[in-house]
Formats: C-alpha cells, structure tokens, sequence
C-alpha cells in the first residue's frame, strides 16, 4: 500500500488500476453478452423469413422438397411438455414442502444433494436411462419415453425452488394457523403452499422452459416422428428433434425451416421465463 | 431457517399430531425419495447395461484408438480425448472471462445494472443447445473458417495446435460454442459465491484504504476461493456433458489430432449419433460404456464442485446451472 497523502503517484496508480479494472471487467461483460445479441439477431433475420401460415399448419414434406411445416413437431413439444408437467410437477413440489418442512431430517440432506448431483448429469444419461427404463420395456420409442425423460430434469429443478419459496413464508403465517388448531396438514396445504404459490409456479415455468429445448434425452426415446400423433405410445415429434434434423440435412429448404423452428422455439421459452417473472413479481406484491 | 424445523418437533413432542400428519408426512417423504430413486435407478441401469461391454472390452478399451463399428473394433480413446479437450478450450476462454464478469456483477457495477445483467445472462442458458448447435452451424462456423483459423494459422501456426487445413467444422469450434453455453453457469455460480462474502470482509479493506479493485482482490476473491473452484468444476461438468451443439459442430471424426483445427468426437456425441440406430449388441454395448463413463465423471466433478461451493456459502443453496 502506497503512503503519503492522497495525492502521490503511489494513490494515483491505485486509482488508475482501479479504473483499468472496471473497464477490463466491463469488457468482458460485453464480450459475454455479444453472442447473445448474434445469436437472436440471426434467429429473427433468419428465422422470421421462413415463417408462414404453412410452418404451423402442415405436416414435414417429403425430403429435399421445398415446403411443408413443423405443426406436429410444435404439438409434440407441447405434448411431452404436459407429459413431464404430470408426472413431475406433483413430485416436485410434495418434496420440496418435504425439503422445507424436515429440512434437518437425513432424506431431506440425501435428497437435497442429490437432487443437485441429479440436476449436473448430462440431460443425455438421462435419455439413455429412459431408453433403459422406458423403452426396452415398452419394446418401442415412444411419448411416454421421451416425457418420463423429461420430467427426471424436471423434478429436480420444481423440488428445489419450491423448497426455497416454502423456506420463505414467514413464520407468523404458520404460526396464526396452528394456533387455531388447524393440524399441519392442512396448514401446509390451505396456508403454507398458497402463501408460496407464486415462487412455485416461477420455478416451475423456469424448469419448463429449459425442458422444453431438451433435445439430447428424447433423440432414443420419443425419438420423432414425421406425421401426427396422440398416442402416448408411440414415437412423437418435437420442436428441437425437428431443429436438428433439418440443420444437419442438406437441403436448403429445410435449413430455412430449421431457423424457423428454432425462433419458434426461442419465442416459447422466452414467453415461459417472462411469465415466470411476472408470477414472481406478483408473488412480492401478494406478500 | 432452523425455527421452521423446530415447530413440528415441538408438535409432535406434545402429542398433537394426527392420523393426517401422519399420513401426509409419509406422502411428502415419499414425493421427495423420487430424487433418490431416480438417481439410484439412472447410476444402476446405466452400470448394468454397460456390464456386458465392461466384460468384453476390459480397460483396454480406453487406450484403444480404432473405432469401426462396420469392422467390429472398438476403442473409447478418440472420445475421450475430444470430450477433454473441446472441454478445455471452452474452460480457458469461460473461466477468465466469466469471472471478469462476477467480479464486475458483485463487486464493480452500480446497482441498478446488476440485475438487467443478470437477465441477460440468464437468457444466455436459456437458450436451448439445439439452437446454439444451428447457429454454429451456419454462423459460427463459416466464420471460424474464413476469419479464426486463418488468422490463427498466420500468427500462432508454428505451434501443431493451429496447423493444418481451416475447415470450420472442428475441435476449435465445438470449444467455441461450448465456452459460450458455460460462460452463464461460471458467472451464475461465482457471483453467487461472491456475493456471499460477509460484508465485515470488504469493509475491512476498505476501510484500510482500498480501492474497489484491490478489496476485490484481497478481501473478496480469496474468501470466495473454493466456492470459485466449485463454479468451475460445474462448468466442467456441463462442457463434459453437453451434447447437442457440439454434435453439431465438431465434426464427429473419432481421431486424435494434435491440430484444433482437426474433426474430432465427444462422448455425449457418439452416443447421440449412434445410438438410437445401433441393432449391433457390441456397438450399443460400447456406447453404454462410454456413457457410464460420462455419468460417474460428471457425477463426480459435481458431487467435488457442491462440496466445494457449500464451504462458501455455508450449507447447500440453490445453485442453478
């Protein structure tokens, strides 16, 4: 450290450091968020394009052939989106009012670290472990497959946060409730879930939209398919199966279309995180 | 939070609790055992389809180079060595910037741009690894082989790791697009772990006299250190990992070339090109070996970096990645 007064060369370098370091710092922050700006700029130069009412409306055309549309792929998207929500939004949250409630139990301590662990694997292993599970037992790919997938990074995701919102309703709330002698139970269902409702359903949709790009876990389970399809036991489209396909053909018609489907793509997740926001700023006001 | 847990206990010391507590504690406990299920079940099946592999391929599958699914041989050393080293070209560009961009979140910026900063970088993950792998694709790429590799080649071409024909496709690009994707997981973390850093810390140094920059440097960074460590280790974990994007762009060549520029292949990746087509037992033998590969080594680089991270932050919290 310099001495002397404030005025010396030594302090004077201090500052200059100081002022290089904000620059350098803020530099990087620019150079991170550049890839972003490239990457929505070409979603929307190159995607708007080839959007058209036949992208939502038609089934894939034949290969190499110009036309056709992703209107099952987007329906398959939100298919398995409703098969994951099911099966992994009731579990999510019943354990993380479990997380919140026993926080110092020893499955609450193995289930949180785990499902932290569970939320770092590869989204790929879990396609491999849906294929394992799912697919070899139903002797074919299929929605249920790709859902069941889905909803294991789901979970996690839903568990945790709703442990943290739950952790947030203040004290007094419960309080007021059990001094009525209203038992737990109901407490943590009529008050505590309630009082919470609005983080929950913030994470929730924060989970949703990263499941919903998962492209990984569903290439051998739901693993796609090129015409409409109900049935949860049979193969299924997706948004981003349908991406990938067509970016790695080599037919400029459908790379158009890959840009397309990717902007469609982006527009839902970004419509589901801004929701979540809004549910979340909702939730402040409530309290 | 520790008077939340203490409530039910004293319920339940005055014997207040009913036959619905009951009940509804079992239900909870139940919905919360899932995790545990789901990770015994992915850890176990994962090991148990690999076991005929295992058997057949021994160790030496690892030091194997060839991989020929038409003439039967099969080696795991080529995707090893493209899941590493694309994983450490996205960390040497990640891991300075993306703690640039910590420091500068926690420690340098005014308030009021922390939290659209925030935002964008969060948008940054949320962007799904499909869409990165066909922006590479037709974007990234073109560029990397036009302006990147020729570049590099002039300045640094001396070196074997910037020699070679420029072709895009390839190792140089799949760590590109790769640092992109960790960059978020990096600045979450570690301005998470930073900001976690009693306030006593940087008023100390302040109050020494410090600028902004040196309490970072002294007071903050050397607090955060292992929290810091553990935010790398999880973006380790998801450069490991990530499949998709770099599918897309490195090329899937199973060769070890010493030149970045060079076609290689990554684990996820051979998994995610062959597997839902492979019918030969050997052949999805060896992909499920290679899988429960990937799964216990990011397992273990995150149950290291969870560790490493609660040190900080005392306790586990929620860190996204």
């Amino acid at each position: 450290m310099a001495t002397g007064s404030f005025a010396s060369a030594g302090y004077r370098r201090r500052k200059l450091t100081d002022a290089v370091m904000r620059v350098v710092t803020f530099l990087c922050t620019v150079l991170v968020l550049a890839p972003l700006f490239f990457v929505l700029f070409f979603l929307a130069s190159s995607g708007a394009g080839a959007l058209n009412v036949e992208f939502f409306t038609k089934l894939p055309g034949p290969a190499g052939e110009p036309g056709g549309g992703m209107a099952n792929a987007i329906t398959g998207t939100l298919m398995l989106l409703g098969i994951a929500s099911t099966l992994g939004i009731p579990i999510g949250v019943l354990g993380g009012v479990y997380l919140a409630e026993y926080p110092n139990s020893r499955l609450a301590f193995v289930t949180r670290f785990f499902a932290d662990v569970l939320s770092g694997i590869p989204s790929i292993i879990m396609g491999l472990f849906a294929f394992t599970a799912v697919v070899l037992a139903l002797r074919g790919f299929s929605a249920l497959a790709g859902g069941i997938a889905l909803a294991t990074i789901l979970i996690p995701i839903v568990m945790r946060t709703t442990e943290e919102m739950v952790k947030l309703v203040p004290q007094s709330i419960r309080e007021a409730s059990l001094g009525l002698g209203i038992p737990q139970w109901k407490t943590l269902v009529r008050v505590i879930v309630p009082t919470a409702a609005g983080g929950i359903v913030t994470g929730t949709m924060v989970g949703l939209a990263r499941i919903a790009g998962e492209t990984a876990p569903l290439l051998f389970t739901a693993f796609g398919n090129r015409f409409w399809n109900w049935d949860i036991r049979q193969p299924l489209s997706a948004l981003p199966l349908q991406i990938y396909s067509y970016a790695v053909s080599p037919f400029t018609d459908w790379h158009r279309q890959a840009w397309a489907g990717a902007l469609v793509l982006v527009a839902i997740i970004l419509v589901i995180n801004v929701a979540a926001r809004y549910a979340a700023s909702r939730q402040v006001k409530v309290r | 939070m520790a008077q939340l847990a203490q409530l039910p206990d004293v319920v339940r010391r005055t014997g207040v609790r009913n036959a619905g507590d009951r009940l509804f504690q079992r239900v909870l406990a139940a919905a919360a055992g899932v995790i545990l299920v789901i990770m015994g079940g992915v850890a176990l099946t994962t090991l148990v389809s690999a076991l005929p592999a295992i058997r057949t391929f021994g160790l030496g599958f690892f030091a194997s180079v060839e991989w020929d699914p038409v003439a039967q041989q099969f080696g795991g050393l080529p995707f090893v060595y493209g899941t590493l080293v694309s994983s450490l070209i996205a960390l040497s560009i990640a891991v300075p910037v993306g703690l640039g961009v910590s420091t500068f979140l926690s420690e340098l910026t005014p308030a009021r741009l922390r939290d659209p900063i925030r935002f964008l970088v969060e948008l940054l993950a949320a962007i799904p690894s499909v869409v990165y792998g066909l922006w590479g694709i037709f974007v990234l790429i073109p560029w990397v082989r036009t302006v990147l590799e020729p570049v590099l080649a002039r300045t640094l071409g001396f070196l074997p790791l910037f020699q070679g024909p420029p072709l895009g496709i390839g190792m140089l690009a799949a760590g590109l697009v790769l640092s992109i994707m960790i960059i978020p997981v990096v600045v979450a973390v570690s301005t998470e772990v930073m900001r976690a850093v009693p306030r006593m810390q940087r008023e100390a140094a302040l109050s020494l006299g410090a600028t902004s920059w040196e309490t970072t440097i002294t007071a903050v960074i050397p607090y955060a250190r292992s929290g810091i460590l553990g935010a790398i280790f999880l973006a380790l974990a998801r450069a490991v990992g990530e499949t998709m994007a770099v599918v897309m762009v490195i090329g899937n060549v199973p060769q070890i070339k010493a030149s970045l520029f060079a076609p290689a292949a990554t684990i996820a990746g051979v998994i995610a090109n062959e597997f839902a087509e492979a019918s030969d037992p050997l052949l999805i033998g060896a992909l499920l070996y290679v899988g429960l590969i990937l799964m216990a080594v990011t397992v273990l680089i995150n149950v290291l970096a969870r560790l490493l991270v609660m040190r900080v932050t005392k306790g586990p919290n929620l860190v996204r990645d």
